[in-house]
């Protein structure tokens, strides 16, 4: 078995795939030890991979001065999370609809939408921020999170997960007396939630990375989330020594989800797997 | 609450509450809308307004009437052919090589070694930072002679190029950036895929004497097809809705080279104050929209409607 084992690793598709692997770690290797190099040693060559430094915290200090990186992170995690906690309620609400109840119009209701599915909102930027304007909401949070209150993707990927409880459950929970709110609360969420945090997972990682919609939308620089704060910070920094804080920049941006996904691989893997059409 | 469960489970059954139920299945309509409030403000009245208002000219030029100026305007316009091209071009670009690295990827990796395990996340690290993160990390890596790609050239011996400057190599640059950035993440389709290819598949075609390339052609791929048409969807899907390096990079120059059709309706929409154009660009990315998912629909509704 180990010779076997031995003979398969040196196969060379393997090894390509290894020195392919090296290729794809780089850019993220070179942040990290572009973000801990110090000014003085920056000179030298910034594109250097090996760490021969001692390691300092500076590029953080400077890109936390610079931009207000505290802010965006505030902003970007209050759009994730009212994002998220708006569509936990449409899409359970809706995803209960279209699993369990019959009403006239259910075929209709469901093509309807099946429209967002397929019609990304991203591209209807231009008649979204006219609306955003006209509701008053141009340059605030909600305006950002507005356009994805309600989830097609999130609406059917709930109602798969209604469907697979037994309906004795329900009937049997009716039978008690139970309200329908007190069904789903009582007995359709809890038995689903692996699907909401893997719903969750998915909609929270679309948000915390989503950047051109906040940036038509946001127009004070105290509003930016962490996308837009980055890109302005990026586009603004000028010279050598501002790669290394640039770098540090990204690292704080980049690093919430990253350790997410590092503590949690299975759920953001399989989170991921389920999200091909969202 | 399995407790609960259970109890309520083992409580009830033998009472039918027929009318009740009658009742509460009205309360369909009651749940979905408040989904459809929101589908209402930010779906269907915006592609109803694009598609208003790209038929109908911009009032400055002839107050505002009906006609197909705003598609002449744009299919006159140079940088809006280049963006389709570049588009056509990136599409093509990114999506092959990308499959056939996740590809290579999925069958290289598909058994679940430490090993193994450690290099699927390398791969699939790059899905998970923002498109704009990843563009801030590219900008030095395309940085022209002290740039990550310089510099190590330079040891290589290999004269660098101005990789997001020169108008014939730009486009090709950012290409590299989207497949560093998607191939993981068509790999876990293709890992997925290749786990539903039963083992005596291959038994038979290893019997048969079959080589291991007569294998990956005649017994892999057929049974990956279907994930194969998935992943090319939403790559498809991918190369229109994403441009967020593209401001970062480039902003669509040096001359247009880099520029793609999302891009070109923000720069319409924000920058040359053209509402016309940009409506009528939008209708023009939602037909290709509709036209690449209902491509996939029906295996979409099989899916939604499966175990009904």
């Amino acid at each position: 078995m180990t010779g076997k084992a031995v003979r398969t690793a040196l196969r060379p598709g393997r090894v390509l795939v290894a020195l392919l692997a090296f290729a794809w770690a780089t850019p993220l290797l070179w942040m990290l030890v572009a973000a801990f190099r110090p000014e003085r040693a920056a000179s030298a060559g910034m594109a250097s991979l090996i760490p021969d430094y001692v390691p300092t915290l500076g590029n953080f200090a400077e890109a936390w001065d610079s931009a207000d990186f505290a802010l965006y992170y505030l902003n970007t995690i209050i759009i994730c999370a009212g994002i998220l906690a708006v569509q936990l309620v449409t899409i359970s609400l809706a995803g209960y609809a279209f699993a369990r109840l019959k009403f006239p119009g259910r075929t209709l209701f469901f093509y309807l939408f099946l429209i967002q599915l397929m019609l990304a909102p991203i591209v209807l930027l231009v008649p979204n921020l006219r609306t955003v304007a006209q509701l008053g909401l141009y340059d605030t949070l909600p305006g950002v999170m507005a356009p994805y209150f309600a989830s097609a993707f999130g609406t059917f990927f709930m109602r798969q997960s209604f469907r697979t409880i037994p309906r004795e459950l329900e009937d049997a929970a009716l039978t008690d007396g139970a309200r329908w709110w007190e069904l789903i609360v009582h007995v359709y969420l809890p038995l689903t939630k692996p699907s909401m945090i893997a719903f969750a997972i998915v909609s929270v990682t679309a948000h915390w990375n989503e950047f051109l919609w906040p940036l038509m939308v946001i127009n004070s620089p105290d509003r930016r989330p962490l996308t837009v704060g980055l890109a302005m910070f990026t586009l603004g920094a000028e010279g050598a020594q501002a790669w290394g804080v640039t770098a540090a920049g990204t690292l704080l941006v980049v690093a919430p989800l990253l350790i997410g996904f590092l503590l949690f691989q299975r759920r953001f893997v399989n989170s991921f797997m389920t999200s091909g059409l969202k | 609450m399995a407790e609960l469960v259970v109890h309520m489970a083992g409580a009830g059954g033998d009472r039918v509450r027929v009318p009740r139920r009658r009742l509460r299945n009205l309360l369909g309509l009651a749940l979905l809308s408040p989904s459809l409030v929101f589908l209402a403000v930010f779906t269907y009245w915006p592609t109803a307004q694009v598609l208003w208002q790209s038929v109908h000219a911009a009032p400055r030029r002839d107050g505002g009437s009906f006609g197909l100026q705003n598609y002449q305007a744009i299919v006159g316009d140079a940088a809006f052919r280049r963006a389709l091209g570049n588009n056509l071009i990136y599409a093509a670009g990114t999506i092959v090589p990308s499959l056939v690295l996740a590809l290579a990827f999925a069958l290289t990796l598909v058994r679940s070694t430490r090993f193994n395990a450690v290099l699927r996340s390398v791969f699939f690290l790059p899905v998970l930072i923002p498109l704009v993160a990843a563009a801030s990390l590219f900008l030095f890596i395309f940085l022209p002679g002290v740039g990550l790609l310089d510099y190590y050239l330079a040891k290589l011996g290999v004269q660098g190029a101005n990789w997001l400057g020169d108008p014939d190599i730009a486009l090709y640059s950012i290409m590299g950036l989207t497949v560093w950035k998607n191939a993981g993440y068509y790999m876990l389709f293709f890992l997925a895929g290749l786990q539903t290819i039963p083992p005596e598949a291959y038994e038979v075609a290893l019997l048969d004497g079959a080589s291991s390339w007569q294998r990956l052609r005649f017994v892999t791929l057929p049974y990956l097809r279907p994930t194969l048409a998935f992943v090319l969807v939403i790559g498809l899907l991918g190369v229109i809705t994403q441009v967020d390096h593209i401001f970062i990079l480039t902003k669509g120059g040096p001359s247009d080279s880099t520029n793609l059709l999302l891009f070109y309706i923000y720069q319409q929409a924000v920058e040359r104050y053209d509402p016309g154009k940009a409506a009528a660009a939008t209708v023009v990315m939602l037909a290709l929209l509709l036209a690449l998912t209902s491509l996939s629909l029906r295996r979409l509704e099989r899916n939604l409607e499966a175990g009904e």
